[in-house]
């Protein structure tokens, strides 16, 4: 049971990452990374979504007929999310007001209905909330990634406006990386989004491509490189 | 009824519990948060209000003292909007209204304005922009207190001339990269102060009556 458990968490922080591996949610990915503080956002939110999603999902996976799944999935799915909005709006006004925005782009997230369809329509309840937790984990540390490169390399800075989610006093977060910097408007436009996120799906890639060369490392060097050729 | 029927309607079936059990979800929540949410809608907008005109200025109940005024050409709106009063034992105080900058960089510019009854700003807010990140959103008060320099403004303080960014020879700062946004901004303000000028009695009628340009 724990070796699932620990399956499920790799899967969804790296090995099978819903935004750099699978590259589902893109539209809602690409559109709000412009700075850490709008990733973050997103990405609590779609987080919270993911849960919800795939523990009512794996609840009612008995029940579910498997010839209609796909509507009733997206119908838990849309009401989930306007549950969520209104009960945001009604006790959490000020973050509403922010992240309301992001909130119906989620429902165009294609990677809730994914992990309803590909794991919390097969698995119990325990293991799909698991499994929801770490993939919006995942897509939300790429999202603050995404975030904090575009923010740095487009105005220069860290956590800016982080009091619009964290409150006044969080005016003071704001890290200036690069003084008097003239921003690079490119990295704050959508063009700036896709190679951002290229470069983060490259470099896990890389990453990946070591540890595969380093697993199969054998005595001799050469064999060592022609396996990792091989792999690829 | 063969057993395909029977399949094809039990699937309907479940599917139609499934509705009905999402909506349900909807409709109680709505249900349990509308007051809530109603409270606070009404809480955010009242404070937007007293951002432009302080609360002791007025002592009325201002988001019942309204007016609604139909698409008006001066001021670009293009629906109606509502126009918020504020008085001080009857006596009329300032106007809060909508306007729009139909120019900005990146489309409309939705723009809040409170007016005292002297033809003075009480100050201008951005309600609604798509300007571009790190360049023309400086307009919004959340990034810049660029907007916060028309409080205290009028039409004869600076003259017309003077109503134009540093560049077209006016007294306002563009910002690096971005002129067409406050540009925009300027000269929505402006005609807003037109507006009010011609409008200043029907504005603030007692009685709410439909007005139109």
């Amino acid at each position: 049971m724990t070796e699932q458990y620990q399956s499920i968490i790799r899967d969804g922080l790296w090995k099978n990452n819903p935004a750099l591996v699978q590259l589902l949610g893109l539209c809602p990915l690409l559109a709000v990374s412009n700075t850490v503080i709008n990733g973050l956002g997103l990405g609590l939110a779609t987080l919270l979504t993911l849960v919800a999603s795939n523990g009512l999902v794996s609840l009612f996976r008995h029940q579910i007929p498997d010839e209609v799944r796909l509507p009733v999935f997206v119908m838990i799915i849309a009401s989930i999310v306007t549950a969520i909005e209104l009960s945001m709006s009604a006790w959490f006004h000020e973050l509403y007001l922010i992240l309301g925005i992001f909130i119906p782009l989620i429902v165009t997230n294609c990677a809730i209905t994914g992990r309803a369809e590909a794991f919390a329509a097969r698995n119990a309840v325990g293991p799909a909330l698991v499994d929801g937790f770490m993939m919006g984990l995942g897509f939300a540390a790429v999202l603050f990634l995404l975030g904090a490169l575009r923010e740095i390399i487009g105005q220069g800075t860290l956590f800016s406006e982080a009091h619009l989610m964290f409150g006044e006093s969080a005016r003071y977060f704001k890290i200036i990386i690069i003084e008097d910097y003239r921003g690079f408007l490119m990295a704050l436009l959508p063009p700036g989004a896709f190679i951002g996120l290229g470069l983060i799906v490259a470099l896990k890639n890389v990453v990946d491509a070591r540890q595969t060369a380093k697993m199969t490392a054998s005595p001799t060097a050469t064999q060592a490189d022609n396996s990792a050729l091989q792999q690829h | 009824m063969n057993t395909i029927q029977k399949h094809i309607l039990s699937i309907g079936l479940m599917l139609a519990v499934f509705a009905i059990g999402s909506t349900s979800l909807v409709v109680i929540t709505e249900n349990a948060t509308r007051d809530k949410i109603a409270d606070n809608e009404r809480q955010t907008l009242l404070n937007a209000i007293n951002t432009l005109v302080p609360a002791a200025n007025y002592n009325n109940d201002i988001l019942s003292d309204t007016l609604e005024i139909g698409p008006i050409k001066a001021l670009s709106t293009t629906t109606a909007t509502t126009v918020y009063r504020a008085r001080q034992n009857e006596h009329a105080i300032a106007a809060i209204f909508t306007s729009i900058a139909p120019n900005g960089y990146n489309g409309k510019i939705t723009l809040l304005i409170g007016i005292y009854q002297t033809g003075e700003l009480a100050g201008v807010r951005v309600i609604m922009h798509k300007e571009t990140p790190g360049l023309g959103d400086k307009i919004d008060e959340r990034k810049s207190n660029w907007i916060t320099q028309f409080s205290g403004l009028s039409l004869s303080n600076p003259k017309s001339s003077k109503w134009a960014v540093k560049k077209d020879g006016g007294q306002f700062d563009q910002f690096t990269g971005a002129t067409i946004t406050p540009r925009a901004v300027i000269q929505a303000v402006k005609n807003a102060l037109h507006y009010f000028e011609q409008h200043q009695n029907t504005l603030f009628e007692q009685r709410p009556e439909k007005h139109y340009d």
